[in-house]
């Protein structure tokens, strides 16, 4: 993980140390319930915040507070390509999703628009709903405060801590632009 | 040793070779949007500072999710699409000439084999049926793509899937790839390609394979190939508008390429197969899924709205009438296919037995419009994603089949096996 400190600090506005109440989900959350397609009649983000996880927890967005942590075991985002899901997600506020596995287009849509991820393949049985954490992004040290427990998360690919630095693909692809 | 899917990257990446797990930024051939995804596409395209596409003859948009508009701001997003459309001269498919894209890319002579294709819109892998590399991105990649004409992608391993056996009457592609999804799980061939491949898939019709391609996205794959055949030459003669330029080359996997996992199948026993609530991988023979009370049948999308599709659910439909206690709703996947339906008589079949024929659109496949559900009730669907809340209220229930099971469920009023209705 050499390196991502720089670069998740120019990344994540400068917020490293995140801190917040775990929202625990299990697989295959999909899509559809993290912004139901009768909602994608607009794209701003705070409108599509409304909504957010209310097909599997209706509850949610009333008890979500900024910096909260999802976290979910594997196939988190699976479903459609709707980059409106970790814009959803982020506009409520959610500091940064832990998974054991992600679904591939989620999980670049998240880094492009600058969602944290964080993928930690073994047992999430140490996490429940409720527990408050403590996330190293530059580290990937995920600390269970209520718990008292400390786990790993996997490092990013290098070609993506390569779009992480230049602060996501939109600015990533600029410079490149630039340069040619 | 290599797969298509190598052999395909390599190829846009002006590689002699590319490995697997291999960050390669590669050339794309077609860029595809539509009215939900693309007007964030065009925001984070202008955030580039661009001023025009990379090339306005490879960026497609189609108005397909909730159009004719359902309501007020669905029309401003197809507004926003179609204005940019006109601007940068890029191809366009209005209401009254459109289809569901996957239907309507590859019958309008879009995609090519061994072309590489991205889309944002996850079943952007359907036109892995014709020998090319096609997969879903979110908008931010898509609006990069339109720009430079290239987007990086991690090479990915490739599942080889082998269909051996003879297949059953009333057993099609949708039964393959929800047998299949059934057996992986819906993250079974996550960041990985499928592969179809086997005697079973060599006789497969292309509408049967355009519907496994189109369902990979449901196993988590990144693309669903076929290797280049003489079924998609036969299929390109018929629609390709490059076709007397390009020729068709045949082409696949090396035959000792590297597969991270070959998993075979006899399929000459298996039973037309249902997908229960809420997840693609929940499937059933229908022999097990007989009885359950249907509100509404939805046949058509872009998994089972092709004309064999069409033509299947006909056969059952003709000269019977849809179960008093039902809606069924028919969507043509494409306005050729509708017309095609119209001028063999399927449409006046649906419309006898008493189904509403819709003009092509997503409409209910997403819960947008055109049959949504209420609370409690329940939909059999042939099309591909059955989530909580898919297609409308989240205490509605979507099961997915084939369009023979849908037929004939749509007379019993149930989920009823083919059999049930033409023995
Ligand atoms: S028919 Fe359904 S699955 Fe296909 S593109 Fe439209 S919304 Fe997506």
């Amino acid at each position: 993980m050499v390196g991502l400190l720089d670069l998740v600090v120019r990344r994540y506005e400068k917020k490293l140390q995140l801190k917040g109440k775990v929202h625990r989900f299990e697989s295959d959350v999909n899509t559809d319930v993290i912004i139901p397609a009768r909602y994608l009649n607009v794209s701003e983000p705070g409108e599509l915040a409304k909504h957010c996880m209310e097909d599997i927890d209706p509850e949610f967005t009333a008890k979500v507070n900024p910096g909260d942590i999802i976290v979910a075991t594997t196939n988190f985002g699976c479903g459609s390509s709707r980059e409106h899901a970790p814009l959803a997600i982020k506009a409520c506020g959610v500091s940064c999703v832990i998974a054991q596995s992600f679904a591939r287009i989620f999980f670049r849509n998240a880094i492009n628009i600058g969602l944290p991820l964080l993928e930690y393949t073994e047992s999430l049985d140490v996490i429940e709903n409720g527990d408050i954490l403590e996330v190293d992004l530059s580290t990937g040290v995920i600390k269970n405060i209520t718990k008292n427990k400390t786990v790993m998360a996997n490092p990013y690919p290098e070609f993506m801590m390569d779009i992480i630095d230049a602060n996501g693909l939109i600015e990533y692809t600029k410079h490149q632009l630039q340069e040619t | 040793m290599k797969t298509l899917t190598e052999k395909i990257l390599a190829a846009h990446s002006d590689k002699r070779k590319v490995n697997t797990n291999e960050f390669v930024n590669v050339k794309v051939d077609m860029v595809l949007s539509n009215d939900v995804t693309a007007p964030l596409a065009i925001k984070e395209f202008r955030r580039l500072g661009v001023s025009k596409v990379f090339d306005s003859k490879k960026v497609i948009m189609v108005p397909d999710h909730f159009c004719p508009n359902k309501d007020i701001q669905s029309a401003e997003q197809a507004k926003l699409m179609r204005e940019f459309a006109k601007e940068q001269g890029i191809n366009y498919f209005e209401v009254g000439r459109m289809g569901i894209e996957h239907v309507l890319l590859p019958e309008q002579g879009f995609v090519l084999p061994r072309q590489v294709i991205v889309g944002a819109d996850s079943h952007t892998c359907t036109y892995g049926a014709l020998g090319a590399f096609a997969t879903g991105m979110g908008s931010t990649d898509v609006a990069v793509a339109m720009a430079t004409g290239e987007i990086w992608m991690k090479v990915p391993p490739t599942i080889k899937f082998s269909y051996h056996g003879k297949l059953p009457e009333w057993v099609g592609g949708k039964d393959l790839i929800l047998y299949t999804i059934g057996d992986i799980g819906v993250d079974g061939a996550l960041y990985s390609v499928m592969e179809f491949d086997g005697e079973v898939i060599d006789e497969l019709p292309m509408d049967g394979r355009f519907t496994m391609a189109n369902m990979a996205i449901e196993a988590g794959a990144k693309a669903g190939m076929f290797k280049v055949d003489g079924k998609i030459e036969e299929y390109m003669k018929q629609h390709s508008r490059h076709y007397h330029s390009e020729r068709v080359e045949k082409s696949c996997s090396d035959e000792n390429a590297e597969y991270s996992r070959i998993i075979e199948y006899d399929v000459s026993r298996i039973e037309p197969q249902v997908a229960f609530p809420h997840i693609p991988s929940n499937t059933k023979p229908v022999s097990h899924a007989r009885g359950v009370k249907l509100d509404q049948v939805l046949i058509g999308g872009c998994t089972n709205g092709r004309l064999g599709d069409l033509r299947v659910a006909a056969k059952f439909l003709h000269g019977r009438q849809i179960h008093s206690d039902l809606r069924c709703i028919i969507l043509p996947g494409s306005q050729k296919v509708y017309l095609d339906a119209l001028r063999e008589g399927l449409i006046e079949t649906f419309i006898k037995a008493g189904a509403a024929v819709s003009t092509p659109t997503c409409g209910p496949c997403l819960g947008g419009h055109m049959g949504v559900l209420a609370a409690g009730e329940r939909c059999l669907s042939t099309t591909n994603r059955n989530f909580v809340g898919r297609m409308g209220s989240p205490k509605s229930e979507v099961y997915l089949a084939g369009p023979a099971v849908a037929a004939a469920s749509a007379i019993q009023g149930r989920i009823a096996s083919p059999e049930e209705v033409i023995y």
